[in-house]
C-alpha cells in the first residue's frame, strides 16, 4: 500500500495571516497527503508535541509577523530534544534573504516565498519525502 | 527504512510517546511489521474503556472530546483520543483539522491525540481505528475516545465498536431527524445536546426524547438526553458521570464482555476473510477469471456458472 | 421618468448590439472573460445592461442621496483626501521619530500600527511576546508609552487612525490620557480606533475574546465616545482585510456591510439612539487591480449604507447615512519579485480609490512583501499620493465614471451580490452566527484557492511572478530590520514601571474593573482610571478574559 505523506500546517507565532497557510494546506490536500491543519497563534511546545503525536513526515511552518528569528529556532530545538529531528520543516512568510540563509543553516530544509506556486511546494516536498524514505 | 522493532517496543513499553506515535504510523500504513506489533501488544490490550463519538458536522464533536478530555484528566486518567476526519475520494488526501478545537489538551501530559484520515478503505477504517485503539490501550490509556463525523456506514461502523456511542446534536431545524435517518440514533447509548443555550434547545431535546421513546430500551438501556454547552465546559461532568453510569450498566449486565466478544470474532472474521480474499485472487485466479468473463461475454456461459467452475478449480488447487 | 435611456429605441438597439455581438464572436475569441474577482466581464456594455437606471432613485448628487457619486456636496474639490500613511515599528521612541519623518514631509493624519503582542493583549515581558516585540507595529504597554509616541504632536491639531481591534478601548484610553496631559480635552480630540472585532473573526484573525463580550465592550464605546469624544470614529468597519485574506470584490463589499449593520443593530439593542451613534461609524475598504470594479464598488457601498440606514434602521440625521471610508491599497497584489514594478500597481490602485471618493488613503510601498518600508519606499508611496493629486486632474470632477454603461452596470450587479449575501447570513442568523458556522472563512478561503489555482494555470498573469520572470533576481532594495534590542528595552523599561508606580492604586482600578466586566456598567471610565494609574494593556485584557473568556476559532473545511 503507497504510504501517506502526513504533513503538520502550523502557524506560530501571534499574526493571524493564516491565507497562505490555508491555500498551501489545500493544495498539499489535493495533491494526496494528509494534512493536520492546527490553527492560529501556536506555540513552539504546541507545534513540536502535535508533529509528535501525529508522526508527520514533515512540518510546515508560515510566520508573517517577523519573529521567525525567535520561533523558528526553538522549534528546531524541541524537535531535536524530542528526537523528531529527522522531519523535514519548511517554513513560508515575509522573511529577509539574510534570515533565509541564517534559518537553513539551523536545519529549515527550505523556505518559500511570497507567490511561490504551491506545485513547487508539493514537489519539493514529494521529492525530499522520498529521498528521506528510500 | 531499517527499523529495530524490538527497540522501538521497549521504548513503547517505557511509556515514550514517540514510539508509541511511531507504532500507530506503521500499523495504520499496513507495514509488513504490523501483524508482527499487533501480535505483541495484544495481550497488554483489554484495560481501555471505548468512547465513540459521533455527529453531524459543526455539532461542536472536537470541542466536546476537548472538554471530556479535562474531565477524565481531572480524576486522573490517561486518555487517548482518535479523530477521524474523511478522505477526499478524489484525491487520496485529507484535511485534518479536529487539532484546532482542542488546544487545551494540546500539551497535557496524559492526553495523546492521533488524527486519522478514513482513506477511503471500505470496512477497513473500522478495523484500522480498532486497531490503533487497542495499541493506545495497551500504552496504558484508561480511556480511548474516538470521534468520527456521522455520515456513512463505516464512519457508523467505527462508532459502534466502542464500548459507550455518545451522538452529538446541536438545535438545528430538523438535526434531530436527520440524525435519526442517518441511523445514528440507532446506535446512541447517549445522546448530547450541544449548543443547549441555542434557540431550540428545550424543543429538540424533546422531540429526541419522544424518538427515543418510541423505539424503546435497547438491551434494557434506555439512552438519556444531555444538554452539554461544550464551548463553556458545561454539562460535560453529567456526561461523564452518564457515561460512568452506562458503563457499569454493561459491567453489571455482561454486556461489556459480550460487547468485546463480539468485538473479538468481528476482528477476527475480518482478518481471515482478507486473508482469503488476499490468497484466492491469486495470479493464476485473476487469469482463469479473464477467461470466464471473455466466455459469459461471448455468450456461451452465465455469469453463475462461471463462477461455479471457479470455485471448484479453487477447490481442486486446495487439495 | 427620471430613467437614462430612451426605452423605445431598445428595441432597434438590442437588434443591433445582437448583429455587433455575432460579428465580435467571429472573431472567435472567447465573449465571457473572467476578472479577477471571478466575475464574468462581456467585451461591451451598453444601455441595454442598465435598462432600468434611475438617475434620481440610483446616483443623485454628490451630497443628496442615495449618495452614490459621494458624500458631500463639493467632493474632492472642497478638501481633498487625508493622505495617511499607516506607520509604526519598534519602541514608542522609535515611531514618534517616524512619525514627525512624515508631518514634515507633507502627511495630513497619523496612522498608527501596533506590533502583535499589543494587538492581542500582551505586555511586553509577556512569553507568547517573546520575538514579537516592535516587530511589525509599534510596541505599546502603558500609557507610557504612549505619551512618548506623541511627545511634540499636538493632538488638537492632528487626526490619529489606529489599527486596534480587540484591546481598542485601551488605546483609545491612553489617547485621552495623553490629550488630559497636553490640555487638549476628549471633545477635541479627532481619530479613529479600527474597533471592527467581527472582521477580526472573519479574517483578520486577532481576536481575544468571544463576541458576545466583544460586542458589549464596543457598544460601551459608542455610548462613551457619543457623549465624551463626539469627533472620534468609533469603529472602522472594514473589508480590507477580508479582501486580503482572498474575498472577491462583492464578498468585500457583502461582509463588511453585513458587519456595520450589525454594530448598528448592537447599538441599537444596547438602547442607544441610532442618530447618536451611527455619525461615527467610518469604513475601511481595499483598493485593488481591477480598477473600474474598485469603483462601483465605493458607489454600491455608499448607495447600500444610505438605503439601508435610512429604510431599515430608521435613521433619520444626514450624517448617518454616509460612508465615509479609509482606503488602502491592496497589499496582496504586491509582489516579491522585482518590487520596483509594486510603485505602478500601487498607483492603480490609489487611483481607483480616488476615483471612487475615498476620504482618506494609504498607499503601500514596494517594498512590504519583504519587509517593513524603508523611509525612502514610503516617501514614494506618498509622492504615488501628491502626483495623483495634484498632477493628474483626478480631483477636478466628481464621480466622472458615473453614466459609463460598465461602471452603472458593475454597480448594480456588485449591490445585487451584496444583498443576496445579506439574505444568506439572515438565514444562517446573523453574522456571529454565520461566523461560528465558520461561513464567510470559507468563502474567503475557497476564493483565495481558486485564485492561487488561476495563477499557477497561468489563467491570470501576475507580472514577474508566473510571466515576465527574471530569473536569479537580485534584490537591491534597502530593508529595514527591527533591532532585537527593542524587546530588551522595552522589557526594562515595563519593569521599571511596575516598580516605579503605586501598586496599590493599579491594585484597586483594576479591581473595580474586573467588577464592571461583570456587571453592566460602561468600562470606558474604569479603563480610564486603569490608564492613569499606569496598569498595562496586559494586565488590563488579563482582568477582562477572567470575567469574559477567550475566543476559539472554529474548524472550516
Amino acid at each position: 500500500m503507497e504510504r501517506k505523506i502526513r504533513v503538520l500546517v502550523a502557524k506560530p507565532g501571534l499574526d493571524g495571516h493564516d491565507r497562505g497557510a490555508k491555500v498551501v494546506a489545500s493544495a498539499l490536500r489535493d495533491a494526496g497527503m494528509e494534512v493536520i491543519y492546527t490553527g492560529l497563534h501556536q506555540t513552539p511546545e504546541v507545534i513540536v508535541e502535535a508533529a509528535v503525536q501525529e508522526d508527520v513526515d514533515v512540518i510546515g511552518l508560515s510566520i508573517l509577523s517577523g519573529a521567525h528569528m525567535a520561533l523558528f529556532p526553538r522549534i528546531l530545538e524541541l524537535l531535536r530534544e524530542r528526537g523528531a529531528d529527522d522531519k523535514l520543516v519548511v517554513a513560508g512568510g515575509i522573511i529577509p534573504k539574510d534570515d533565509i540563509e541564517e534559518l537553513k543553516r539551523m536545519g529549515i530544509s527550505e523556505i518559500f516565498g511570497p507567490g511561490t506556486p504551491t506545485s513547487q511546494i508539493v514537489d519539493y516536498i514529494k521529492r525530499e519525502v522520498e529521498a528521506r524514505r528510500a | 527504512m531499517g527499523i529495530d522493532l524490538k527497540e522501538l517496543l521497549e521504548r513503547f513499553g517505557r511509556g515514550d510517546r514517540s514510539a508509541l506515535s511511531r507504532v500507530i504510523t506503521l500499523v495504520e500504513n499496513r507495514s509488513s511489521l504490523a501483524p508482527e506489533i499487533l501480535d505483541a501488544l495484544y495481550t497488554k490490550t483489554g484495560r481501555a474503556y471505548r468512547i465513540g463519538i459521533t455527529g453531524p458536522p459543526g455539532a461542536g464533536k472536537s470541542t466536546l472530546v476537548s472538554g471530556l478530555v479535562q474531565v477524565l484528566r481531572s480524576k486522573n486518567k490517561l486518555v487517548g483520543v482518535i479523530a477521524v476526519d474523511p478522505t477526499s475520494p478524489f484525491t487520496g488526501g485529507a484535511l485534518l483539522g479536529d487539532r484546532i478545537r482542542m488546544q487545551e489538551i494540546g500539551l497535557n501530559e496524559g492526553v495523546f491525540v492521533r488524527s486519522m484520515a478514513t482513506r477511503g478503505s471500505l470496512g477497513g477504517l473500522a478495523e484500522a481505528a480498532t486497531d490503533v485503539a487497542d495499541i493506545m490501550d495497551a500504552f496504558g490509556k484508561d480511556f480511548v475516545v474516538t470521534e468520527t463525523v456521522g455520515v456513512g456506514q463505516c464512519e457508523l461502523d467505527v462508532a459502534e465498536a466502542c464500548y459507550t456511542t455518545v451522538v452529538v446534536i446541536v438545535p438545528e431545524s430538523g438535526d434531530s431527524i436527520q440524525a435519526m435517518k442517518a441511523g445514528l440514533m440507532e446506535i446512541a447509548d447517549i445522546i448530547v445536546i450541544n449548543k443547549s443555550d441555542r434557540e431550540g434547545a428545550d424543543n429538540i431535546a424533546r422531540q429526541t426524547r419522544a424518538m427515543l421513546e418510541l423505539r424503546g430500551e435497547r438491551n434494557g438501556w434506555m439512552p438519556p438526553v444531555i444538554p452539554t454547552i461544550a464551548s463553556q465546559s458545561k454539562g460535560l461532568d453529567d456526561l461523564y458521570e452518564m457515561i460512568d453510569k452506562h458503563r457499569q450498566f454493561l459491567e453489571a449486565s455482561g454486556l461489556l464482555a459480550k460487547h468485546r466478544r463480539t468485538n473479538i470474532e468481528r476482528t477476527i472474521r475480518a482478518l481471515v476473510e482478507s486473508e482469503i480474499y488476499r490468497t484466492i485472487w491469486n495470479e493464476s485466479t485473476m487469469h482463469h477469471l479473464e477467461k470466464l468473463v471473455d466466455e459469459v461475454m461471448a455468450g456461451r456461459i452465465s455469469p453463475r456458472r462461471a463462477s461455479r467452475q471457479l470455485l471448484e478449480r479453487l477447490q481442486e488447487d486446495g487439495e | 421618468m427620471g430613467g437614462l435611456f430612451d426605452k423605445e429605441r431598445f428595441e432597434e438597439l438590442r437588434k443591433k448590439n445582437a448583429e455587433w455581438e455575432s460579428k465580435f464572436r467571429e472573431a472567435c475569441l472567447p465573449f465571457e472573460v473572467t476578472n479577477r474577482s471571478g466575475r464574468a466581464i462581456k467585451p461591451l456594455y451598453t444601455p441595454l445592461d442598465v435598462a432600468d437606471l434611475d438617475y434620481e432613485r440610483d446616483l443623485g448628487f454628490p451630497g443628496e442621496f442615495p449618495f452614490t457619486r459621494g458624500i458631500y456636496t463639493t467632493m474632492h474639490r472642497g478638501r481633498l483626501w487625508t493622505m495617511r500613511q499607516f506607520s509604526g515599528y519598534g519602541t514608542a521612541r522609535d515611531s514618534n521619530r517616524r512619525y514627525h519623518f512624515l508631518l514634515d514631509r507633507g502627511q495630513t493624519g497619523l496612522s498608527v500600527a501596533f506590533d502583535m503582542p499589543t494587538i492581542m493583549g500582551y505586555d511586553s515581558d509577556h512569553p507568547r511576546a517573546h520575538g514579537e516585540v516592535g516587530m511589525c507595529g509599534v510596541a505599546i504597554d502603558s500609557l507610557k508609552d504612549m505619551e512618548i509616541l506623541f511627545e511634540g504632536i499636538p493632538l488638537d491639531k492632528v487626526s490619529t487612525s489606529m489599527t486596534i481591534n480587540a484591546p481598542a478601548a485601551i488605546l483609545l484610553a491612553f489617547y485621552i490620557c495623553v490629550g488630559e496631559k497636553q490640555g487638549v480635552p476628549s471633545e477635541m480630540l479627532r481619530g479613529t480606533i479600527q474597533n471592527d472585532i467581527l472582521k477580526e473573526y472573519i479574517a483578520q484573525k486577532s481576536w481575544i475574546f468571544p463576541p458576545e463580550p466583544s460586542m458589549r465592550i464596543i457598544t460601551d464605546i459608542l455610548a462613551f465616545c457619543a457623549d465624551h469624544v463626539p469627533k472620534w470614529n468609533t469603529i472602522s468597519i472594514s473589508g480590507y482585510h477580508i479582501r486580503e485574506a482572498g474575498s472577491t470584490a462583492a464578498q468585500e463589499l457583502a461582509f463588511t456591510l453585513a458587519d456595520g449593520f450589525a454594530y448598528v443593530e448592537a447599538g441599537i439593542a444596547s438602547g442607544l439612539d441610532v442618530d447618536r451613534f451611527a455619525p461615527r461609524l467610518s469604513f475601511f475598504f481595499n483598493a485593488h487591480l481591477d480598477f473600474f470594479e474598485e469603483i462601483a464598488k465605493y458607489r454600491a457601498a455608499r448607495r447600500i449604507w444610505a438605503r439601508k440606514m435610512k429604510t431599515k434602521y430608521g435613521a433619520k440625521r444626514k450624517e448617518s447615512l454616509l460612508m465615509r471610508f479609509h482606503t488602502q491599497t491592496a497589499g496582496c497584489t504586491l509582489t516579491a519579485q522585482q518590487p520596483e514594478n509594486n510603485i505602478v500597481r500601487t498607483a492603480y490602485e490609489a487611483m481607483a480609490a480616488a476615483l471612487g471618493g475615498t476620504q482618506s488613503l494609504h498607499t503601500n510601498s514596494m517594498d512590504e512583501t519583504l519587509a517593513l518600508p524603508s523611509e525612502k519606499a514610503v516617501q514614494i508611496a506618498l509622492r504615488t499620493q501628491q502626483i495623483l493629486a495634484f498632477e493628474t486632474g483626478v480631483t477636478q470632477t466628481i464621480d466622472p465614471l458615473a453614466g459609463s454603461y460598465y461602471v452603472e452596470y458593475l454597480t448594480n450587479r456588485l449591490e445585487e451580490e451584496a444583498e443576496a449575501y445579506f439574505k444568506k447570513i439572515d438565514d444562517l442568523g446573523g453574522v456571529i452566527k454565520a461566523i461560528e458556522a465558520g461561513f464567510f472563512q470559507k468563502e474567503i478561503s475557497d476564493a483565495a484557492y481558486r485564485y492561487q489555482r488561476e495563477i499557477e494555470k497561468k489563467d491570470k498573469i501576475v507580472v514577474g511572478v508566473n510571466e515576465f520572470v527574471i530569473e536569479d533576481e537580485k534584490l537591491e532594495i534597502e530593508i529595514l530590520k527591527i533591532d532585537p534590542r527593542v524587546e530588551k528595552e522595552q522589557t526594562r523599561a515595563l519593569k521599571r514601571l511596575r516598580e516605579e508606580r503605586d501598586n496599590d492604586a493599579v491594585r484597586r482600578a483594576l479591581e473595580d474593573l474586573k467588577r464592571a466586566a461583570a456587571g453592566n456598567d460602561n468600562l470606558m471610565p474604569k479603563i480610564l482610571t486603569c490608564s492613569r494609574t499606569y496598569c498595562t494593556l496586559g494586565e488590563m485584557i488579563g482582568v477582562l478574559k477572567e470575567v469574559f473568556g477567550e475566543y476559539k476559532e472554529p474548524i472550516i473545511y
